[in-house]
């Protein structure tokens, strides 16, 4: 469980979070989503006690990460994946952070099997991959078998088969009763592995609930309909008042529902081949919800700003 | 079956111990550390030898031209100090440059936030740093110290001459150098947690170690002098035995570089808690 109450951090000027208040809860993978520069490793930095609130608090399990007796065995955390000493060997990593809480050092070589390390674990990080770091950082944050973990970007930078791999881990870990809690800019990706998604967007909160509640909710939600007499069906969709738009030879109906737009191509008669309602990925409910929210949103328009960004 | 643990169906990670993570669990990982990192032991190697290279030459180069030496260098030939010299100032750069880099590397790197999220209690994290890196470097630069007065005055034979550790001061000069290089890769450690980038603690470290004293000695007269006893490198001087003429005792010099120190990395342990990581 984390909790974050009216948390706050500002830098100068500028408000990186502005009050964010959130429940994180055990059993379920939790998405953090935002922009770019949106406040969400600001955000997981205050939890862990790396950065200082201007105002606010965080707590895991009910306890400031300060006061944890032991605090990799409760919370696991990967921040940064590059975040390693390049001169140090994988091994070597895992067993000063194991050695700084007293988890037996088995459980290292165990962790270096888990994410298929074990074959490079002598050797210096520095030499590692994108792919690699990740793997190791993801070893460093499940060493002391945490109840809690906290991970920003954990799919940066892998194959494929690692974001499956990652995937798969992380429905576990929350199937075992964890809570797990992970960024990603991939909404895609945040699709298929959380089950509920916080949304913020300059340092604000924007949203908290249910993957599948947030897509359907989206205004993006259409039905894609195909037919051979395509030009007869639009000019009475549009009698019936039906925002409509040709893509790929297919027409996108807003505003009326499958049930309806079958019914009413059945009266025409029209006949179909496809009549298909999207509900809209989460990268399009999240593009709406945060379109106002977009930090440097005028960088992309105004050449003359362009050089700042 | 648990993602977590392997095939074997014991608990992954034994029960959590009672109590909290404390002083000896950080000292093992601070050690951890030292001993995972290769440079780390080059550079504590470059010492070593460093010190012993020079103490082989400058020794030696004297023997070579004490025929030709005027009588007053003659008279102001000091065997321990030839013998030292090489490792206390090789010493004074490598160990200061590896006090810098055992903190400011975890900067650079970012394992800092690994180490705090390990350990949230900075203080104790900086505590073990120290006691870590002081007793790797103490033995290190006793080591060094001894073996070039040994080798120093195993190369002094006659006509020039030569001491023994039981010669008037050497004991002293030899043991304390050792323990005054352990003291400046302390205060070099303090400077990286306060600037935490290398280049600038390296900066700040040779600033105040070489460069601070020509500008003191541009001071008007006795000021200069006032102000220079209290310099690192006039206490390291009168430690290996060659004082200038104002400066302070070997032990009385030694006591003021601890005082820097103490200085530093309290001043370090306070910023350490109150910014972020």
């Amino acid at each position: 469980m984390i909790e974050a109450e009216h948390l706050t951090k500002r830098y100068g000027e500028k408000l990186a979070v502005d009050d964010l208040s959130f429940t994180i809860r055990p059993g379920i993978v939790t998405g953090f989503l935002g922009p770019n520069g949106s406040g969400k490793s600001t955000t997981m930095r205050m939890i862990m006690g790396l950065d200082h609130p201007t105002a606010g608090w965080a707590t895991v399990n009910g306890r400031h990460y300060h006061d944890l007796a032991w605090p990799l065995r409760e919370v696991g955390a990967l921040l940064e994946a590059k975040a390693i000493h390049p001169g140090r060997s994988a091994r070597g990593h895992l067993r000063m952070l194991a050695a700084a809480n007293r988890i037996p050092l088995r459980r290292v070589d165990e962790l270096l099997d888990l994410v298929g390390l074990a074959s490079v674990a002598a050797q210096r990080a520095g030499k590692f991959s994108l792919g690699m770091s990740q793997r190791l950082g993801i070893a460093a944050a499940l060493l002391g078998d945490p109840g809690v973990l906290i991970l920003d970007e954990p799919v940066n930078g892998l194959d494929p088969d690692g974001i499956r791999w990652v995937r798969i881990l992380l429905k576990g870990l929350a199937a075992e009763g964890r809570t797990v809690f992970v960024s990603s800019h991939l909404m895609s990706e945040m699709a298929l592995t959380a089950d509920e998604v916080v949304v913020i967007g300059r340092g604000r909160f924007l949203a908290q609930q249910p993957v599948a509640e947030m897509t359907g909710q989206s205004t993006a939600r259409f039905v894609r309909v195909r037919s051979p007499q395509l030009e007869k069906l639009h000019a009475a969709l549009e009698e019936q008042q039906a925002q409509t738009a040709l893509q790929d030879g297919a027409l996108i109906v807003r505003g009326m529902d499958k049930e309806a737009i079958g019914d009413l191509a059945a009266s025409l008669p029209v006949t179909l081949h496809e009549l298909a309602a999207e509900s809209a990925s989460l990268e399009e409910a999240f593009m709406e919800l945060t379109e106002q929210s977009i930090e440097y949103h005028g960088a992309l328009q105004g050449p003359a700003r362009g050089a700042d960004r | 079956m648990s993602v977590t643990t392997t095939d074997n169906a014991e608990a992954p990670v034994a029960t959590e111990p009672a109590g909290r993570y404390g002083m000896v669990d950080l000292i093992l990982s601070e050690w951890t550390k030292v001993r995972t990192v290769r440079s780390t032991m080059w550079t504590l190697g470059m010492a070593l030898l460093i010190g012993l290279a020079a103490s082989g030459i400058a020794p030696g180069v004297t023997r070579a031209h004490w025929a030709t030496m005027s009588a007053s260098n003659r008279a102001s030939f000091h065997p321990v100090e030839v013998s030292l010299i090489g490792a206390y100032l090789g010493g004074t750069l490598l160990l200061g440059i590896l006090g810098i880099l055992v903190m400011s590397s975890e900067y650079a790197t970012g394992t800092i936030r690994a180490t705090l999220a390990a350990a949230p209690r900075r203080p104790m994290v900086l505590a073990a740093k120290v006691l870590v890196f002081a007793a790797v470097t103490l033995i290190v630069a006793e080591f060094a110290a001894f073996a070039s007065f040994f080798l120093g005055q195993a190369l002094l034979s006659s006509p020039a001459p030569h001491a023994t550790l039981s010669s008037r001061g050497a004991l002293q000069a030899v043991a304390g150098s050792g323990l005054y290089l352990c003291v400046v890769g302390l205060l070099a450690l303090g400077i990286a947690v306060l600037v935490r980038h290398t280049a600038g603690a390296i900066s700040g470290y040779v600033g105040f170690i070489l460069v601070l004293p020509v500008i003191v000695s541009a001071l008007p007269g006795s000021l200069e002098y006032q102000v220079e006893r209290l310099l690192p490198l006039e206490i390291g001087s009168a430690m290996i035995g060659n004082p200038s003429p104002d400066a302070f005792g070997p032990w009385a010099g030694f006591l003021i570089l601890c005082g820097y120190t103490a200085l530093i990395l309290a001043l370090g342990a306070v910023l350490l808690v109150r910014r972020d990581a």
